[in-house]
């Protein structure tokens, strides 16, 4: 028994994992072409056709490749290219936060003292402003 | 016979086979055959160049259904051989010109093979695939700072700010419980590989996946290694096997072609 138990998190969780390791899934294709396509030994030499002599470039780019790139877009490999520890996105950050205090501070004096209804066009005004560096954040 | 003819190789293993050779439709429909050295058998089929040869193959692999199809025989025959003895898959279409040139092959690699074909003995692939669970994009969830003084642009922005964060936090949860899951699997793993995730067209799930991971588990361990997969994280995780060991077999001299061994 040398499984560690992760205390992790909440118990919600799905999966598909069969009951017994012994239940046989029906593979799909993805996971058959994955393995005999890229896996398995290769033998180089003399032979009469190998996979490595064939053009494989446009299964390859569909099938394997292009998911790696999707993965980066997903942000799947955050650790190597944290957007959150690079200089220029720290600092759109911290100006984030600076404009959100702002933002709060000038609501809270208009709706002090302003009638409800140029306050509310106010602070509209002031949400897109805010919506839109926000956009940039996200990005 | 009419036409030239070459020598698909599927898989190589050690001793005289245990299956009935029958059973089996290989690819293009082919009967399967062995071809026995020293301690080793390799199962074969006869192919016709017209269909196998290097040229009708470069069109013929752009072609998702025959790709299909010619990659579930060939699976299918390695499934095959694997449940009855410790098995060496080969790749897809590794056509020979001859008997003897496969011969060749089983005397000039004999050791290697016997030596990777012991690695796999009494083990069997398991594939393991993580994926990172979405948070809902409108979080139902109510402003816990949102009072009723509260202005609509606040909450707005609170609501947004919220959203930004639960993603951010979904994508370091996901692949830091990837990493966990990986390293505690491969801690039960006689060998272990990750493969590259696979885009959601591939995998067919929405969810981006996170971990796609190969193991090569004792039979002994496949109770409490499927386990662990099930228990230990919040990730959905789904088990896929037992595979013959695909992952696990490059020979000696080969594993600087593979991308993922290095990993």
């Amino acid at each position: 028994m040398s499984g560690p138990a992760w205390p992790g998190g909440t118990p919600v969780r799905r999966s598909s994992i069969p009951g017994a390791p012994a239940q046989r899934e029906s593979a799909n294709l993805g996971d058959i072409l994955e393995r005999v396509l890229d896996r398995g030994v290769v033998i180089a030499g003399d032979i009469r056709v190998n996979l490595l002599d064939i053009e494989l470039l446009t299964i390859k780019l569909r099938l394997l490749i292009a998911s790696v790139d999707t993965a980066r877009e997903m942000g799947i490999d955050w650790w190597e290219h944290d957007p959150w520890l690079t200089g220029a996105n720290r600092e759109l950050d911290a100006e984030n936060r600076r404009l959100r205090r702002r933002l709060a501070a000038m609501e809270d004096a208009l709706a002090l003292r302003a009638p409800e209804e140029s306050a509310r066009e106010e602070r509209q005004g002031r949400v897109q402003e805010e919506e839109e560096v926000d956009e940039r954040h996200d990005r | 016979m009419t036409g030239e003819h070459g020598v698909y190789l599927y898989a190589v293993t050690r001793g005289a086979p245990r299956l009935c050779l029958d059973d089996l439709t290989g690819v293009a429909s082919r009967p399967v055959r062995v071809i026995e050295e020293g301690e080793l058998t390799a199962y074969v089929s006869d192919v016709p160049l017209t269909e196998f040869g290097e040229e009708p193959l470069r069109r013929s692999m752009e072609d998702l259904a025959w790709l299909e199809e010619t990659a579930r025989a060939h699976h299918r025959i390695v499934e095959a051989v694997a449940r009855s003895a410790p098995t060496a898959p080969v790749r897809l279409v590794t056509v020979y010109h001859d008997d003897a040139q496969v011969r060749e092959l089983l005397r000039e690699r004999h050791s290697d093979f016997l030596t990777v074909l012991a690695r796999v003995a009494d083990r069997r692939e398991w594939g393991v695939k993580a994926y990172a669970v979405q948070v809902p994009a409108q979080p139902a969830a109510p402003e816990p700072e949102t009072g009723p003084g509260t202005s609509p642009g606040r909450a707005y922005l609170q609501r947004r700010r919220t959203a930004l964060r639960g993603r951010e936090e979904m994508w370091r949860t996901a692949a830091a419980q990837a990493e966990k899951l990986h390293d505690a699997l491969t801690g039960i793993a006689a060998a272990s590989t990750r493969h590259r995730v696979q885009d959601p067209k591939l995998s067919g799930r929405e969810e981006p996946m996170v971990l796609n991971g190969a193991y090569l588990v004792d039979s002994a361990r496949e109770r409490e290694f499927a386990a662990l997969a099930r228990d230990m994280t919040d990730l959905e995780v789904e088990i896929t096997g037992p595979w013959a060991p695909y992952s696990f077999t490059a020979l000696p001299g080969e594993a600087a072609h593979d991308d993922s061994v290095a990993r």
